[in-house]
């Protein structure tokens, strides 16, 4: 290791010091924060491996995880599926961790799932004001905006505003109901299904599903149109 | 802590920017403290509360500048030096103190669909009496604790009604201050709109939090 190397990281090992004594005391005085998280991260996976703590592959099979298998396609399954059964989409609202583990999706940050449906005359859009909560099992982990400040502090003061940059203006009389994320439930938005899909499958319906509109900034459209995201 | 992250209500946070095509991840860095906090979660008791709480400690000024990973690294640095797992030296040096116990073994690969289809339920198989029940009036406690709590500023004092039962569920108040977890009942309450925020807004809107007991008081 570089003498520059190892002056950096004991630099930072003062710093998460430092940070621990902020912790203690409530300061609010400056707090120096390392300009480079790539070489730190570097620094605390190699610490952690070496003492046995964890194990390189398993890292690597977390991110493979959350990269290529748990996503906002098993959010649109489990929408789907309600769509074409309606037994099945009784139970999603009456227990929606149960009724999602039967397709298969369960586990961190999905352990406490309830699903809030869409109507004609109501809105539901999710957020989490006080940091970041996201149904992963179903929906994989959330966009930028999802965590960003302007997101979270507008939703509940302003949700039509929000709507309305997300291309979604709704009628004075359709009620919004905003869920706030402060415990550990998370909600998934049950999107209307789209006029004119009548003759579709559960396979076809479930291309159509977005996950914003699962979040509930957007409404599932039918023909295909906008944002695929 | 009335900290910059209760941020529910405030103006001037800019535009909502969206990114087309958005990678799930946009360095390798975040990958792997994303992979580390999961990985390391066997050998310990670490709570996400433990976590947010570090993340509320950062000052305002650095956590509106910095990102989610960045904010989890120094979040989790933290947690890990206070776990005993690690010295802060040796976060520092990036290497294993000489002599310091080698634990084994860690998660390996293999474990991992397991591990992340169990997650970390925060609910309790324990007897609690609910205090209030759906279709009831509360108020929620106007309080100003200095800890780790999930009750939003912009809903204290103000009046709701119990929209539905989650079940008993770990307190995180409690838990995060090491005072136990004081397992009770997590109720979804809906706020009326105007409520919360006065005339301007719709008279129909509505906005649901997830409270616990101790959050809240009848009317």
């Amino acid at each position: 290791m570089s003498t520059t190397r190892r002056g950096f990281l004991t630099t930072a090992g003062v710093a998460a010091a430092q940070n621990a004594a902020h912790a203690q005391a409530h300061s609010h005085d400056h707090q120096a924060v390392p300009s480079d998280p790539a070489l730190r991260v570097k620094a605390l996976e190699s610490l952690l491996v070496e003492k046995g703590l964890v194990n390189r592959a398993a890292l690597d099979a977390l991110v493979d995880s959350y990269e290529h298998k748990i996503g906002p396609r098993n959010g649109a399954r489990v929408v789907a599926r309600a769509w074409v059964d309606a037994a099945y989409k009784q139970r999603l609202l009456a227990d929606g961790t149960a009724a999602i583990a039967e397709l298969g999706y369960t586990g961190e940050q999905g352990e406490h799932m309830v699903v809030v449906k869409n109507t004609p005359n109501v809105h539901n859009m999710i957020v989490c004001t006080l940091c970041s909560c996201y149904p992963w099992p179903v929906l994989g982990l959330p966009p930028v905006w999802y965590k960003s400040a302007p997101y979270r502090s507008r939703s509940v003061i302003d949700p039509r505003g929000v709507l309305r940059e997300f291309g979604l203006e709704l009628p004075e009389d359709v009620e919004v109901r905003v869920w706030d994320s402060t415990a550990e439930v998370r909600y998934l938005v049950l999107p209307d299904r789209p006029a004119g899909t009548e003759n579709l499958s559960e396979e076809a319906l479930a291309a159509l599903v977005t996950r914003d509109s699962m979040v509930g900034v957007a409404k599932v459209a039918f023909p295909q149109t906008g944002d695929r995201v | 802590m009335n900290g910059i992250h209760d941020m529910g209500g405030m103006h001037g946070m800019g535009p909502i920017e969206r990114e087309k095509n958005e990678p799930v991840f946009h360095a390798l860095w975040e990958t792997r403290i994303f992979a580390l906090r999961r990985a390391i979660r066997p050998w310990t008791a670490f709570k996400g509360n433990a976590n947010r709480y570090k993340i509320e400690l950062i000052p305002p000024d650095e956590q509106l500048r910095l990102n989610y990973y960045s904010k989890n690294v120094i979040g989790f640095s933290q947690i890990l030096a206070e776990s005993g797992l690690v010295t802060a030296a040796e976060i520092g040096s990036g290497k294993r103190a000489r002599g310091s116990a080698k634990a084994v073994p860690p998660l390996k690969a293999d474990q991992v669909p397991a591990f992340l289809a169990k997650g970390s339920p925060s609910d309790r198989n324990v007897n609690v009496t609910p205090r209030f029940q759906a279709g009831q009036r509360v108020r929620a406690r106007n309080i100003h604790p200095l800890g780790h709590t999930r009750l939003p500023r912009y809903a204290r004092g103000k009046l709701g009604t119990i929209d539905r039962d989650h079940g008993v569920q770990v307190f995180p108040d409690t838990n995060v201050a090491g005072l136990g977890e004081k397992p009770q009942h997590v109720y979804s309450v809906r706020f009326p709109a105007r409520e919360l925020w006065g005339e301007q807004a719709s008279p129909r809107d509505a906005v649901y939090i997830d409270m616990w007991d101790d959050y809240l008081e009848p009317v």
